[in-house]
């Protein structure tokens, strides 16, 4: 009797937990479908919604604005571009991030910490009072018009704030291993390169996830510094090829939105808690 | 195997003083014990060995050689932390083979190397565990053998027993000093532990405060102690200090015993004891109590063995004794150990009973 109970008020607890669970889910989920939706809606669909429900297909789908997009628009080249700044500014970013993190890290006393903190705070200036003074630099280093101005300016924030994350999970490693390490014949440097980066290793992994989110999203700079379609990268180069004035293509629009923001998302829900720890550890040990 | 050397060596930071000019030479294949309560320096003079930390002023030189400014890898030599410190994202062999492949040793030797080292601490069955998997006295056994790896000039040992429960800790002690006597290698190794330092120190230097109060072998510093920091440091329970007019007079616990104990015939010390409690620890029993100083009441601790069979009651007075011989004479002000005063200067307040 007592066990039938107890299996019923598992089920029943069990069952509140995933459908509070699923409520949220499919919440999230509701716009990445939606975009679906819409992308394969014929005009006709589309521009009627008095009549028709959005959310599903009331005339048969089509995929003539997918042909669009892919055909009469640089879609794949934007998409391109984006890749390439981003694995450039991620590069960039490791290189100077993960040394400015160590070193931070250990430094004596609570310079460090203030440092840190310095630093993270260049990242709170608002890209719209720098591109302007940027727009020097570009031209003074004759890239206008070019995405390698924004694989130039991009790491202005994401190495403050990825330098900011590392520090947080640099001071995490215990100061005695690579100690230890010294002390086994190897130098600070090597100690760094054998010791301390294999256990920061989920740190540098959130920079790379995280730095290359920050280029992808990234408009003001790209918006001012590409002009050329060829030049622009995805954030930009879908919403200025694709309204025309006051006319939204939204179904091309939805389309070129969602095949770049599912990958993103799912791969960005597996670093979400190590994210959220690297942010918070610099934070807490104040 | 080599000689370790510190010259005035010393250590500030800021204005503390860690280290104040030491002088220390460690023989070859001793095992010196650096021993001082927290803060005593002790743990930033061994770091300054390694080269983990830079002096502010003197000499080190390990094997004859000027190593003041010499990164820790040019030593030669091994630590094992009180942290153990092992390479989490790396299995016990690599661990152990770590310090081989600084050296840019073949795979073949290396694998020689750290099987030999895991049998000399019976770790061999543990080789491809990763450290979280393993106890607190595994992965102390893992971090000697990497130190031993290497087959290093001088050991480094700081607190390397602290982690471990009590019983474990006593085997681990007798482990360390049997090895060491096999490898015989220089050894310092950092304690607060005054019973680690006097079961397996060859000489110990004890610390206070960035000096270093004296040096000696454990019967040196046990039977004659230089100072009352040294005296009061060592032995549990710590020797007894009471103030007489002109100095300190200082005795072990278990040299304060009844009258009637000890032999007629000795020069004895005696002192009217009020004993306050009684403590019974099986083999022997400790008497806290009173005796009357030249600043009033002093507490004082006596260990009487099992083999005294008389009967102590707290709240009593009774008559015990010191003997001449084990009495100690430290200075007033400087806490120094100085010559035996005559007693009858001394001794006013007790009664001296020279028989």
């Amino acid at each position: 009797m007592t066990n039938g109970n107890y299996i019923l008020r598992q089920v029943a607890r069990y069952g509140l937990i995933y459908a509070i669970v699923t409520l949220f889910a499919v919440f999230a989920a509701l716009p990445f479908f939606q975009m679906l939706v819409i992308a394969f809606k014929s005009d006709a669909d589309f521009n009627n919604p008095r009549e028709n429900i959005p959310f599903w297909f009331n005339e048969a789908p089509t995929n003539e604005h997918l042909t669009y997009l892919l055909e009469e628009t640089q879609y794949l080249t934007f998409i391109w571009n984006s890749l390439l700044i981003g694995v450039f500014v991620v590069g960039i970013t490791l290189v100077f991030a993960t040394p400015a993190a160590y070193s931070l890290a250990r430094l004596t006393g609570r310079q460090g910490e203030r440092l840190g903190i310095l630093i993270f705070l260049v990242y709170l200036i608002p890209p719209t009072l720098l591109f302007i003074p940027m727009s020097r630099v570009v031209s003074f280093l004759e890239l206008q018009n070019s995405k390698w101005a924004l694989v130039v300016i991009y790491p202005t924030f994401t190495i403050p704030f990825c330098t900011w994350l590392l520090f947080g999970f640099m001071k995490t490693i215990p100061k005695d291993i690579e100690e230890q390490a010294m002390v086994d014949g190897y130098s600070r440097f090597g100690a760094m390169l054998r010791v301390v980066l294999p256990l920061a290793l989920p740190g540098l992994l959130t920079v790379v996830v995280f730095s290359f989110m920050l280029t992808l999203h990234e408009y003001i700079y790209a918006l001012a510094f590409t002009t050329t379609s060829s030049e622009k990268p995805i954030s930009v180069g879908v919403t200025t090829e694709l309204v025309r004035g006051d006319v939204f293509f939204w179904q091309s629009l939805m389309a070129a939105a969602v095949f770049v923001a599912l990958p993103i998302a799912v791969i960005y829900n597996l670093f979400l808690n190590r994210f959220v720890s690297g942010l918070t550890m610099g934070a807490v040990k104040g | 195997m080599s000689v370790v050397e510190t010259k005035a060596l010393v250590k500030r930071f800021g204005d503390v003083v860690a280290v104040n000019s030491i002088d220390l030479r460690i023989e070859e294949g001793e095992f010196l014990v650096l021993l001082g309560p927290s803060g005593s320096g002790k743990t930033s003079l061994l770091r300054m060995v390694a080269g983990l930390e830079k002096p502010s002023d003197g000499q080190i030189l390990i094997g004859g050689k000027d190593v003041t400014f010499m990164p820790p890898r040019a030593r030669n030599l091994s630590m094992v932390f009180q942290s153990y410190a092992l390479y989490p994202h790396m299995n016990v062999f690599r661990n152990i083979s770590f310090p081989l492949k600084a050296e840019g040793l073949p795979y073949e030797e290396r694998k020689k190397k750290v099987e030999w080292a895991a049998s000399i601490f019976g770790i061999e069955h543990l080789l491809h565990r990763k450290p979280r998997q393993l106890s607190g006295g595994q992965r102390q056994r893992v971090a000697l053998a990497r130190a031993v790896v290497r087959e290093p000039g001088v050991f480094l040992l700081d607190e390397p027993l602290s982690n471990l429960d009590a019983q474990l800790r006593a085997t681990a002690r007798d482990e360390i000093k049997q090895f060491q006597r096999r490898i015989g290698t220089t050894t310092i190794y950092v304690t607060h532990d005054q019973v680690e330092a006097m079961g397996m120190g060859d000489r110990i230097a004890v610390m206070h405060l960035g000096n270093m109060h004296q040096l000696g072998t454990p019967q040196e510093l046990y039977r004659e102690p230089a100072d009352t920091f040294v005296a009061t440091f060592l032995g549990s329970p710590p020797m007894n200090l009471v103030k007489k007019d002109s100095c300190i007079i200082g005795f072990h616990p278990e040299h304060f015993l009844p009258e009637d104990v000890l032999h007629p015939e000795t020069a004895t010390f005696s002192f009217a004891f009020e004993v306050t409690r009684v403590e019974y620890l099986g083999a022997d029993r400790f008497l806290y109590g009173m005796v009357q100083g030249a600043e009033g009441p002093t507490r004082i601790i006596s260990k009487v063995p099992s083999l005294v069979t008389l009967n102590f009651e707290a709240g009593r007075k009774y008559t015990f004794v010191v003997q001449e011989s084990d009495l100690k004479y430290f200075d007033h002000a400087s806490g120094k150990r100085i010559p035996p005063l005559p007693f009858t200067t001394v001794e006013p307040t007790a009664q001296a009973v020279v028989s």
